[in-house]
């Protein structure tokens, strides 16, 4: 079969220590059985590795960060459509998907497609508003509240507990043992990603993470339940292994029909030794481990690019149970050139 | 004593001794013994029907059997690979 020829913008080319799931994306882009792609990088930092990762993406586009807003990013999209003619974006960063969701119909326009979640589901699953989710939903979810100073810190002990856990509103997150740890990692993540904060309480067990893809319409049309083996000192799998897990199905299955979720997402969710499982998070997007489920056969991304174009799509009904993902680190050799080109032109 | 301790069903074993337990992702090793007693588990057998099977096939006197299985028993179980009947 001849397969589509389709020009796709993939985000997050980050492949570092706390890798975006950009690259793992477009790997399994790449290995797609019925599409022909050509992947065009979008990135933000020149030291994003998959920028030089020239087997994997063909060309890559500096674009502005969230922060410049959505009118100079549409403007930077506009001139990387004039020379490359998108058919599809896959924003990967939780931080740019807010603009990206905005840009759905403008984007629609100019013949570029996203598959990504109403602003609604976006917001609803804010790890600020969780709580109230879980109600919602009936899924367990460890208590939580945001803190907008430091000086809340002291109250703390009133709700919680220690230890517990003081989280970034998109990414980080630290177990603090006392107040003193709860302070430093307040000022620490506040600076970095801004406020609120949020403090959980902390639920001991196994971290089980389920990456699962939503048809916009209330099914699910896929999913692979995993569970992180090694565990990076910032809390990333790098390694896991799918397991089969039918409560976890079950949670991402209900999550995806009470939301009517569009596009992928990660749930991450603790397993207490007694069986209890508890929603930490929610990741309105493929993590960086998607290329997992590829191993185990479903390929996610494929899909996600058939729905965007509007084709039908089966959900897939298994996966292989005890495929492992185990990381690397790989020095590339770069040119100056290159690193210069990117840097001066903001292409390569 | 009869034990009602029920193994996993969907524990996958290896000739290796290699125990993979699908529900978790967690992986173990055993020795042959161990595989042994575990694949006796997982057909169904009760402790007494496999202390005969084993005090029969290996020079093992009832008492050390028990000892070492009971100690074996309460290991799966704290590694979550049993279930209760």
């Amino acid at each position: 079969m001849k397969k589509q020829k389709i020009n796709i913008a993939v985000t997050s080319l980050n492949a570092i220590d706390s890798p975006g799931p950009g690259i793992s994306v477009i790997r399994a882009l790449r290995e797609s059985k019925v599409f022909d792609v050509r992947i065009i990088g979008l990135s933000y930092d020149t030291l994003e590795p998959g920028i030089y990762m020239h087997d994997l993406v063909d060309k890559t586009y500096q674009i502005p960060l969230p922060s410049a807003g959505m009118s100079i990013l549409m403007d930077r999209i506009r001139y990387i459509h004039s020379r490359e003619k998108l058919n599809i974006i896959i924003p990967n960063f939780d931080a740019e998907l807010f603009s990206f969701i905005n840009l759905v119909d403008p984007l629609k326009k100019m013949g570029i497609r996203a598959f990504l979640p109403t602003l609604k589901q976006f917001e609803e699953r804010h790890k600020a508003v969780l709580n109230e989710f879980g109600k919602k939903y009936k899924i367990k979810v460890p208590f939580s509240k945001m803190i907008f100073s430091a000086s809340e810190i002291a109250a703390l002990g009133k709700q919680f507990s220690y230890p517990l856990v003081v989280k970034g509103k998109f990414y980080d997150a630290s177990i603090a043992y006392s107040a003193d740890q709860a302070q430093n990692y307040f000022n620490k993540i506040s600076v970095k990603w801004g406020l609120p904060i949020i403090i959980q309480e902390f639920v001991q067990g196994a971290e089980v993470n389920i990456t699962a893809l939503g048809d916009g319409k209330g099914n699910m049309i896929g999913a692979v339940p995993m569970r992180k083996q090694y565990i990076t000192d910032k809390g990333k799998a790098w390694a896991g292994i799918s397991i089969d897990d039918k409560k976890l199905l079950s949670m991402a299955r209900k999550m995806i029909k009470g939301t009517k979720w569009r596009g992928g997402l990660e749930m991450e969710v603790i397993m207490t030794s007694k069986g209890d499982y508890y929603l930490l998070e929610i990741n309105p997007r493929f993590p960086a481990w998607i290329y997992l489920a590829v191993g185990c056969g479903q390929n996610h991304p494929e899909a996600l690019v058939k729905m965007a174009l509007g084709q039908r799509v089966k959900a897939f009904s298994s996966y292989e149970v005890g495929k492992m993902f185990i990381r690397y680190s790989y020095d590339m050799i770069v040119g100056l050139k290159e690193f210069e080109k990117i840097s001066t032109q903001g292409e390569l | 004593m009869i034990l009602s301790m029920k193994i996993k069903r969907n524990l996958a074993l290896s000739d290796s001794g290699f125990v993979f337990n699908p529900s978790s992702g967690d992986s173990f090793s055993t020795n042959p013994i161990g595989l042994e007693i575990v694949r006796h588990l997982k057909d169904g057998l009760n402790d007494l029907e496999i202390k005969k099977l084993i005090c029969k096939k290996y020079e093992v006197d009832e008492a050390s059997f028990e000892n070492d299985f009971y100690d074996f028993i309460s290991t799966l179980s704290k590694f979550q690979l049993t279930e209760d009947k």
